[in-house]
């Protein structure tokens, strides 16, 4: 049995008086695709926006490779952790966004070229090389000296990718990054996302409407429902053999 | 007093005038230089997220705010020396670089945060995701596009502040309008020497303006040039 590479231990969150997250323990092994689907609402986002230190939980662990993401040690005491450290645990992880979140003061090779020069301090050469195999391999070696503004909102959700990828994090985290999409642009990025699932050795979190798609590339499968991961499994058995009925609702509303 | 225009006497004030000229150009670009950095210490002293600091950087960025120019010059250039302890003499022209530029520095740090303010929260996330340290974020990812967007509004204080900089004529920094002021005073005649520098006022900030308008034209297009068609 493989050590997971994320592990939540009991973690809650809370907005002001809203708990969102109510005791989340959950494993993530290396290279597991993990579909976290549930109403809006549920704390689905929060889960992986704790992961990628956007929010901070209210309590409970994180262990990301063995390392706890927001507590250090300290004289002997687990105290807060501080940017430092953060740094050196998030540098594993990386992270589409909903609404693409390119820089758009650079071009999209810029996009892609910017972190592991100056984050990673890797070699330009290098670099660029591998950033312009990846905007190839999402189906933009056309437009590496376009600028954000002059992209569809497909392209840019596939540059973001590229960007992310050209950090070679263990964990991605997917988080709905189709819903800011027209229909019919939808398919590309899944598309772009499917072939990840089946070539990378990365785990992958997708938080996702897509129920079809996630539960076609997922191993694993969440239902978070009230602030708790109410039903978890593959996705056949999650799907087939629940019998949970919240989650037999919310898939009879999505699938019609 | 000679009560008749002469361009004997325009033409003999001319050039007395003129040696002012780099002293009020140089004092304008140091104080101007001096703003924009030091507005960058407002606009970050005001984020160190603790209430009660922010609440005196506040206060004190109104309070420079609302004093007139003129008597924080004067304040800088004669009464601090006479402060026990921390009073330290200045030339004028010191004088003149820190009074204005701190005065206008409060202007051009509210500028800088109203443009940080723009920055969508979305930047600020993929830059932590990407795991920028934090000079880096400001360096390549905040301030080259929230800086872009305010130089017109930069530009204008640069023009208002050449225009209050002939108040550094009342502590002797010798620019055009002390010189044009002496002149008058040595030769009975004002009017032609404060012709002179409504002139050379005019022929200075007039060119800025369109310069100003030009950069703003460059750097908008720089990157959004098809933001309109998105």
């Amino acid at each position: 049995m493989t050590d997971p590479i994320v592990r939540f231990q009991d973690v809650h969150k809370s907005f002001g008086d809203v708990n969102v997250l109510k005791g989340i323990n959950l494993d993530i092994k290396p290279a597991e695709k993990v579909a976290i689907i549930g109403p809006s609402g549920s704390g689905k986002t929060t889960i992986i926006r704790m992961l990628m230190t956007l929010e901070e939980p209210s309590s409970g662990d994180i262990i990301v490779d063995g390392k706890n993401l927001w507590k250090m040690e300290k004289n002997g005491h687990m105290v807060k952790a501080n940017e430092k450290h953060l740094r050196e645990v998030r540098g594993d992880i990386g992270m589409v966004f909903q609404h693409f979140n390119l820089f758009p003061h650079m071009t999209i090779l810029e996009n892609c070229m910017t972190a592991p020069i100056h984050v990673k301090k890797e070699s330009k050469e290098e670099v660029r090389d591998r950033s312009i195999q990846m905007l190839e391999r999402v189906g933009l070696g056309e437009k590496l000296d376009n600028y954000p503004s002059q992209l569809s909102g497909g392209q840019k959700q596939r540059v973001a990718m590229a960007r992310a990828l050209v950090m070679r994090p263990k964990i991605m985290l997917f988080d709905e990054v189709t819903s800011a999409l027209d229909p019919e642009l939808v398919g590309e990025v899944l598309e772009v996302i499917r072939d990840l699932a089946k070539h990378e050795d990365m785990a992958m979190v997708l938080v996702t409407h897509e129920m079809d798609f996630a539960l076609d590339i997922a191993d694993k499968v969440l239902f978070l429902d009230e602030g708790v991961i109410a039903e978890q499994g593959t996705a056949s058995e999650v799907i087939e053999h629940s019998e949970n009925e919240r989650l037999q609702g919310f898939l009879r509303r999505f699938r019609g | 007093m000679n009560n008749n225009w002469s361009w004997e006497t325009f033409m003999d004030a001319l050039p007395f005038v003129l040696q002012g000229l780099w002293i009020t150009v140089s004092l304008t670009i140091t104080c101007y230089l001096f703003a924009l950095l030091f507005g960058f210490v407002w606009t970050f002293l005001r984020r160190i997220p603790n209430r009660f600091f922010n609440w005196i950087v506040t206060w004190v960025m109104e309070f420079i705010r609302s004093t007139p120019p003129l008597v924080q010059l004067f304040f800088l250039f004669y009464a601090w020396p006479m402060i026990p302890g921390i009073g330290v003499t200045l030339s004028p022209f010191t004088s003149a670089v820190l009074g204005l530029g701190i005065h206008f520095s409060t202007y051009i740090g509210e500028i800088y945060r109203s443009g940080i303010d723009s920055i969508d929260k979305g930047q600020w996330e993929a830059s932590k995701a990407l795991n920028f340290s934090t000079v880096d974020k400001w360096r390549r990812i905040i301030l080259p596009q929230a800086i872009p967007p305010t130089v017109p509004m930069l530009g204008n204080y640069f023009i208002i502040m050449f225009k209050e900089v002939p108040l550094a004529s009342t502590i002797g920094v010798a620019g055009i309008m002390l010189m044009a002021n002496s002149y008058g005073a040595q030769n009975w005649s004002y009017l032609e020497p404060l012709t002179i520098v409504g002139i050379i006022f005019l022929v200075l900030s007039y060119p800025s303006a369109v310069l100003i308008r030009k950069l703003e034209i460059k750097l908008n297009t720089r990157f959004d040039k098809n933001a309109a068609i998105k």
